[in-house]
């Protein structure tokens, strides 16, 4: 076991790790952070996904070791003072979910599809968002969701 | 996951000699296949070694080719304006693949090192001579809809699940390796082993080699270029079939320069040697491609479940040389 820094949602956070801990594992059991959720566990699902750097990636099929200089951002990181982050906001206003075991990894994936800066039409938001799986089939309120933020942000 | 002693390496002489030194040592990247296959228990390294920090990550256009580092990540290379200017097929094969998420994570090296999807090789039971050489291939008379039909062999009849690699092979890339010694530059075909009798062993890399870039020419042929993925969903998922070409045309109209390249129905990325022959030269036309096509399947071996793939892959083919045929030089 060792001290660990990670720097998460702008602050440096110090957990216990081994190296066979995930970044996935390291936010759930070690920063407290339960927002992201554990799906599959194995790259299939996108219920983990996480910013690193701005990007978004999965948190179960990376190491937390391999991310002491980086800034992960996760759904716990989205909202401010002002109010919720615009897609969150979407999400509710659209019904973007039933369940919601799903929903912060779509959220998280939503952010980083949206800072990839490309044109996001109805087509481009399904194959772009094929990655995270909806096992309610929100998946017409969902691309309604983000389609309605993509538009405001164009 | 089993432990492992977790190392970071700056410098590829670095990670060169953390893997002489560690017999059971692996490298990670994106780790996108390789997590995925220690939670299953089927890679089960002592030693791991974060190549992430290696300088390998640029795009590099000179007068004649591109150099792309092997750390470069999917989406980098995939939504690369020279890249889809120079290798369309490359751009479109790697946006066809995984999903967002992975392919920010998933690097140019790891992709050519994917492991296949052959449940039997993943389950960690089943008998399978890739995993267990020697035990024997479940895959066989088991459920085997989605694997290989060209470079099978007796032990193995997985596919290479790459979209990358395709390109590549049509691109008639070079895997720039550095090795004792200096780099070493290799094509696809000399790359990767067929199966044959050892479905272990995979590519020719040594222990201790580092892949360090691919490297491919800029053309007309690559600028006229396409690939083709055919797929039981729209998106997220495996090739059934899919095909990857590249196409020029001399001052008659004939063609001067021909590259077909098949993913989702054989071992190894295959390039059909034997297609590129009958295009060699001839006029381009509907029944010609169809030549092509049936000498590209021509050494397809099938079991009662994947036999559609022949005829899929044949009209796949027909539908790229008909659609780079039309399309403005």
């Amino acid at each position: 076991m060792m001290r660990f820094p990670l720097r998460i949602n702008g602050s440096v956070r110090e957990v216990d790790l081994v190296p066979e801990t995930t970044l996935l594992d390291a936010l759930r059991e070690h920063a407290g952070l339960t927002g992201t959720k554990k799906g599959c566990d194995r790259g299939q699902c996108g219920a983990c996904t996480v910013l690193i750097n701005g990007r978004r990636m999965l948190s179960c099929l990376t190491l937390a070791v391999m991310h002491g200089g980086d800034e992960v951002t996760t759904i716990e990181g989205l909202a401010d003072e002002a109010g919720l982050h615009p897609l969150q906001q979407a999400f509710v206003e659209h019904d973007a979910f039933q369940c919601g075991f799903c929903t912060s990894g779509q959220i998280m994936s939503a952010v980083g599809l949206l800072a990839e800066g490309r044109t996001l039409d109805a087509a481009t938001i399904r194959e772009r968002m094929s990655g995270n799986i909806c096992r309610c089939g929100a998946y017409p309120n969902i691309v309604d969701a983000i389609a309605s933020v993509a538009e405001r942000s164009a | 996951m089993q432990p492992f002693t977790y190392r970071s390496v700056d410098t590829v002489a670095g990670a060169r000699a953390a893997l002489l030194e560690h017999p059971d040592a692996q490298m990670i990247a994106g780790g996108t296949t390789l997590l995925d296959l220690m939670k299953a228990g089927v890679e089960r390294p002592g030693f791991v070694i974060d190549i992430n920090r290696l300088p390998l990550t640029t795009i590099d256009a000179t007068s004649d080719r591109i150099r792309i580092g092997a750390l470069a990540r999917n989406s980098d290379v995939a939504d690369d304006a020279t890249i889809a200017r120079e290798f369309p097929v490359l751009a479109q094969a790697l946006a066809a693949g995984a999903s967002g998420q992975l392919r920010n994570m998933a690097t140019v090296g790891g992709n050519l090192l994917q492991r296949t999807r052959c449940p039997y090789f993943r389950d960690n039971v089943s008998r399978c001579n890739k995993r267990a050489p020697g035990s024997g291939c479940d895959a066989s008379d088991g459920v085997n809809r989605m694997h290989a039909v060209l470079g099978t062999s007796e032990a193995c009849i997985a596919t290479h699940p790459s979209d990358m690699t395709v390109a590549l092979a049509a691109l008639d890339a070079a895997i720039v390796v550095m090795r004792e010694g200096g780099e070493v530059r290799l094509t696809l075909d000399e790359f990767y082993c067929l199966p044959e009798a050892t479905p272990e062993r995979e590519t020719i890399l040594q222990r201790g080699d580092v892949i360090v870039a691919v490297e491919i020419a800029t053309s007309a042929a690559h600028r006229r270029s396409l690939y083709l993925k055919l797929r039981d969903r729209a998106s997220y998922e495996f090739a059934l079939v899919s095909v990857g070409a590249a196409l020029d045309f001399g001052d008659d109209a004939t063609i001067s320069h021909a590259r077909l390249a098949l993913g989702g129905v054989a071992t190894v990325p295959w390039r059909a040697h034997e297609a590129e022959r009958v295009l060699d030269g001839a006029a381009a036309s509907p029944e010609l491609f169809r030549r092509a096509a049936d000498a590209a399947l021509a050494g397809a071996e099938t079991t009662p479940q994947n036999a559609f793939k022949v005829e899929l892959a044949k009209r796949a083919i027909v539908r790229v040389l008909s659609t780079l045929a039309e399309s403005p030089s």
